[in-house]
């Protein structure tokens, strides 16, 4: 069993306060909860999600916008960092072993890599088979991917940002309470130009947002002068 | 036609080989002398040595030694089973399973363990698709030393850790051979997925961070039933967090034969979840593609 966490991240006083934009505000929305979302990101700008409401799972995937078949590894990221958890500094490896993105600043303790996307289907077997017919981040997945030429066998194993799921000495795991509140956000720093896929999760059945999927924002920020 | 080989340059002068392949006929006979004379692996299961206790040669339906920096891929049908053995106990394979009658549908590493509740492998495991559905289920596990986590390594990897990385040379990289093997299904990179590595185990601190544990030593075996007809990708190679200078990873043994599923299965509902996992799986079987 996984022990209560014991520094509870939301009440340190200093996780509210955001970076300061280093660039134009290249795009700005307010994205309705339980949608999916897809752009290009360009080398140098920022994408930053903010999660609104508080406790929003926000699913991520990343692709080469020159090449999909290159795409966001969570393996070959935990691999490299040595943990599974995302946090600032954390560097978004691809399968080709490219740096694709860099956490370059973020209010919530750590983002999840190893609990993948709800569907339909995995719905049927973790809730029952009376909950396939409700919406799911695969199928945000496959809508805004479909737009970009993606389909089904371009879905790998995603980024949960604001999402936490504890691994237990005995390996046992799974979606617990979020660590995340209202204003928290995280930035990610394009290395490349990457297509940036996004499910707002509209999970209703676990944790993952508080049992009430809310609005984030996305926000793309220039390119900077590093 | 007895054409005589001419000299070209950089080429033997034509008479000279030692092994007398100076015309056609004579590189014909000396190309099929080579089989003749082979003592390596036989793949064909008809000669297969050291059955699995029960499992008659006819069952056999596949068996295969994996070498390190190995690759292979076979069909397996519903209820077959296939085991693989970890020959010097040192070895990680990744595996890779696809539905043989709807390839897009694979093996999810993620919705494995989240479903499942558990992030390392063992006995009465399932590999879950993408899908909700099982493909195969881990019926015996000698090892208990899996990962379900790390991926495989790619050619970026390989080359930073041991100075090359590509199919040509000494340390292929894991993803690369999965592409080959991918290749002979009609299946391409983009079909890859993170899969599951066999024989090499990775546990997970409280903080997260990622521990390789050290390999057993011992000769191993897991045993995998395929729940639908499906394909399996197989490569050998290091752990990715396999940070040791020299590429090391041992051959895995792969036989593969045709078994009845017990009844009743002890491994159907050891689990809410694993129960409509199977559900799912006998309603495609039931109804087709759906």
């Amino acid at each position: 069993m996984t022990a209560p966490r014991t520094d509870d991240p939301t009440t340190h006083p200093t996780v509210h306060l955001m970076a300061s934009p280093t660039g134009v505000v290249v795009h700005d929305e307010v994205v309705e909860a339980r949608a999916g979302w897809a752009r290009v990101v360009c080398k140098g700008e920022t994408l930053r999600i903010v999660d609104l409401g508080g406790n929003q799972a926000v699913d991520c995937l990343f692709y080469n916008a020159h090449d999909t078949v290159e795409r966001y590894s969570a393996a070959d990221t935990i691999v490299a960092q040595r943990n599974i958890f995302l946090v600032d500094g954390s560097k978004l490896r691809s399968n080709e072993g490219s740096v694709m993105l860099t956490v370059t600043g973020t209010g919530c303790h750590h983002h999840d890599t190893i609990g993948g996307a709800c569907s339909r289907e995995s719905n049927t077997l973790r809730y029952g088979h009376h909950t396939s017919a409700q919406h799911s981040c695969v199928d945000n997945f496959l809508d805004v991917g479909s737009r970009f030429g993606l389909t089904k066998r371009d879905l790998v194993s995603n980024i949960n940002w604001f999402m936490n799921v504890p691994v237990g000495s005995d390996g046992m795991l799974g979606i617990v309470d979020g660590i995340s509140a209202p204003g928290l956000y995280v930035d990610a720093h394009a290395e490349m130009d990457v297509l940036a896929l996004i499910s707002n999760c509209p999970q209703v059945n676990n944790p993952c947002n508080g049992f009430d999927p809310t609005p984030i924002q996305l926000t793309v920020l220039g390119a900077d002068r590093r | 036609m007895n054409v005589e080989a001419t000299n070209v340059a950089g080429s033997n002068v034509a008479g000279t080989n030692e092994r007398g392949t100076h015309s056609l006929e004579a590189a014909q006979a000396h190309a099929r002398s080579q089989a003749e004379s082979a003592t390596g692996p036989n793949r064909t299961p008809s000669v297969a040595t050291e059955l699995p206790e029960g499992v008659a040669a006819e069952a056999l339906r596949w068996d295969e030694t994996i070498g390190g920096g190995g690759y292979g891929s076979v069909l397996l049908h519903g209820g077959d089973v296939v085991r693989m053995t970890d020959v010097d106990g040192d070895t990680c394979l990744n595996l890779q399973v696809f539905n043989a009658a709807l390839v897009s549908e694979r093996l999810n590493p993620a919705d494995t363990v989240k479903v499942q509740w558990q992030a390392y492998l063992g006995e009465g495991a399932l590999l879950l698709s993408d899908l909700g559905r099982v493909l195969m289920t881990v019926v015996a596990d000698t090892g208990g030393h899996h990962d379900a986590l790390c991926g495989h390594a790619n050619r970026h990897l390989n080359e930073t850790r041991y100075g090359h990385g590509a199919i040509h040379g000494p340390q292929p990289s894991t993803r690369d051979l999965l592409v080959l093997a991918a290749a002979r299904r009609d299946l391409g990179r983009r079909d890859l997925t993170a899969g599951v590595n066999l024989f090499a185990g990775v546990t997970v601190g409280d903080d997260g961070s990622l521990h390789r544990i050290a390999p057993s030593g011992v000769r191993s075996h897991v045993e995998l039933r395929a729940e639908l007809d499906v394909v399996l990708l197989a490569a050998v190679g290091p752990h990715p967090l396999d940070d040791r200078p020299t590429f090391t990873a041992g051959p895995v043994r792969v036989q593969a034969w045709s078994a009845e599923r017990p009844a009743p299965d002890p491994f159907r509902s050891s689990s809410p979840e694993r129960r409509r996992a199977f559900e799912n799986t006998e309603t495609f079987l039931g109804a087709g593609i759906r």
